[in-house]
């Protein structure tokens, strides 16, 4: 009897050894995959940093018809319109991620969560048509500049893009705080909101960190709808109003231009070459984003 | 002088009737002990005088709180007022994720003391009065979570007499610690009684007959039997409350 007993239980171990090793091989060839995109993307791209010299590759005119390939106009145009959308869509997302979780009655909460991570899933162009039909004109219009399609559009796209991510992992994180936090504000007399933002939000500081880190990470590895909306001029943004005059992102340029390059041509090699900076800032972004999810486990939990 | 005078309170969450009739009257500046078995009201009751059921859906609540001689569920009542003057520890150490100052000067903040100079005398005076001063006197800036448990329910206790209350409330608030922190608790308790009227509900008798000068013993939602403490231990006018101290029922 027993030993029928301990004969089945190698069985199952055995059946597990198997599933075990498929789920191995599985994440390894995951993480094979990434590796291999970005070898190809050094292959293609690190010649590029070699055959242009610095002065050029780091200078602030983008003419690759001429030989001209300043990443710089291309890189900041990315962080403006990237910073200008998290400058928008954090407080946004925060105040939205509080009113679900600690203001909308319960039935409320139950439509508006999934409802929000739906508009996750819209696709960019829609959002970019919408841009450049609806936004645009009211950016011109209302802020009286020569054309919509600004980098201010584009952030605003961006925010809204990003806003679902940050409300969805902000709202989680505020969930996340323990009821005893709460209690302990009420008890000591303070009010509802005072408990909210001294005690509740700083307590979820780390994970709304990470919320506005994962929007950001969408935000700037966006595309189609920046391309759409910002107008692309590669100039440098350097002036207090070129938020509002057209910009040109590093992913718009990639996108735009690659159709059109001779394979192999140093053209070609730039654009890729403009591909590593960006893996490389999204990759640090992630890496900053995953920075207080270690420490709070090194601490001992998440409380 | 009476602090509380509680009248024929039921309490309600939802259908389920968790106290019944009870009527009590807790006297200032001494301790109040309240004992029975698991699930018979005594936090339920603990969490009337200070209307933290309030934060509780579906519950409700009939007679009369008096604290003195003012009913706390009148409707023009403020909650955050009462709360103030009836300040509550609870049975985890709670402190929030914050440094050491500014939990003790949470309160005082959120009652609108911003000078710096205020509420470091605040802060400092309210960790002496909760014996944690020696202790956190160079560490103020350092994580409150990072304490030990003991140091960690001194620091809500710090905490909870920063805004000045007149009454604290402690929801079997030993029974995380280690028997020497147990001991700092009841000492501070002790020293705490001479300020402050003191409500402590334990499941420790042996607490309860050290510390406290009133013994209630709460069973099935009602309260048994109220007196002194020293009656209640030695000569319990109560069968139930015999049984229950001798540890034949409970
Ligand atoms: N939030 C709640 N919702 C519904 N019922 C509750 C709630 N809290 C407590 N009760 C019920 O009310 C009764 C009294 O609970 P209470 O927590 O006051 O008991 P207690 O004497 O403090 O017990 P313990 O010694 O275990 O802490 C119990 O039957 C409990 O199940
Ligand atoms: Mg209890």
């Amino acid at each position: 009897m027993l030993k029928g007993d301990l004969t089945t239980r190698t069985k199952t171990y055995q059946s597990e050894a198997v599933i075990e090793s498929l789920i191995r091989v599985l994440g390894f060839s995951t993480i094979g995959f990434v590796v291999l995109i970005f070898l190809f993307l050094l292959r293609q791209g690190m010649p590029f940093f070699f055959q242009v010299p610095w002065a050029n590759f780091l200078g602030t005119r983008w003419y690759p018809t001429f030989g001209l390939f300043g990443t710089l106009p291309l890189i900041l145009g990315s962080i403006l319109v990237t910073l200008t959308a998290i400058v928008i869509a954090l407080p946004l997302g925060l105040a939205t991620a509080v009113f679900v979780r600690e203001v909308a009655p319960n039935w409320a909460r139950e439509v508006l969560k999934p409802l929000i991570e739906v508009l996750a899933g819209i696709p960019s162009v829609v959002l970019g048509f919408f841009g450049m039909n609806i936004v645009a004109p009211l950016v011109r219009t209302t802020l009286d500049v020569p054309t919509g399609l600004t980098a201010f559009t584009g952030a605003i796209i961006l925010a809204y893009m990003a806003l679902p991510t940050i409300v969805s992992v902000a709202e989680d994180a505020l969930d996340a705080v323990p009821k005893s936090y709460r209690d302990a504000g009420l008890a000591l007399g303070a009010t509802k909101w005072q408990v909210i933002w001294r005690v509740v939000v700083p307590a979820a500081r780390s994970g709304i960190v990470v919320a506005v880190m994962l929007g950001l990470g969408r935000a700037i590895g966006e595309t189609m709808a920046v391309m759409m909306v910002t107008g692309n001029a590669a100039r440098m943004p350097l002036t207090l109003d070129s938020l509002f005059r057209p910009v040109r992102t590093m992913t718009a340029t990639i996108a735009a231009e690659m159709g059109e390059v001779a394979q192999g041509s140093v053209h070609f090699q730039a654009l890729f070459g403009i591909g590593i900076i960006l893996f490389v800032l999204t990759f640090l972004i992630n890496l900053a984003a995953a920075r207080p999810i270690f420490q709070k486990r090194r601490r001992g939990g998440l409380r | 002088m009476n602090k509380f005078v509680v009248q024929n309170l039921n309490f309600y969450y939802g259908k389920f009737r968790a106290l019944s009739g009870v009527t009590l009257t807790i006297p200032d500046r001494q301790i109040t002990a309240l004992i029975g078995p698991s699930g018979c009201g005594k936090s339920t009751f603990l969490r009337c005088l200070n209307r933290m059921n309030d934060t509780i859906s579906g519950t409700r609540v009939e007679g009369k709180v008096l604290l003195e001689g003012q009913d706390i569920y009148e409707r023009r009542v403020n909650v955050t007022d009462l709360r103030r003057r009836v300040g509550m520890v609870f049975q985890r150490p709670n402190p929030f994720p914050q440094s050491v100052y500014d939990n003790v000067a949470f309160g005082p903040r959120a009652l609108g003391t911003v000078r710096k100079s205020q509420l470091d005398d605040i802060v400092e005076e309210s960790l002496r009065g909760a014996g944690l001063w020696e202790e956190v006197k160079d560490h103020l800036n350092q994580d409150a979570l990072s304490f030990s448990l003991g140091q960690q329910q001194r620091l809500c206790i710090a905490r909870a007499i920063a805004v000045k209350p007149e009454v604290i409330l402690m929801d079997e608030p030993c029974s995380a610690l280690d028997p020497i922190e147990t001991l700092q608790i009841e000492e501070l308790m002790q020293k705490l009684k001479v300020n402050y009227c003191i409500v402590i509900v334990t499941h420790s008798m042996q607490q309860a007959a050290r510390v406290s000068e009133w013994t209630g013993f709460f069973w099935l939602g009602e309260l048994v039997e109220f007196d002194s403490t020293a009656k209640i231990f030695t000569n319990p006018s109560q069968p139930l409350t015999e049984n229950y101290i001798t540890g034949r029922a409970g």
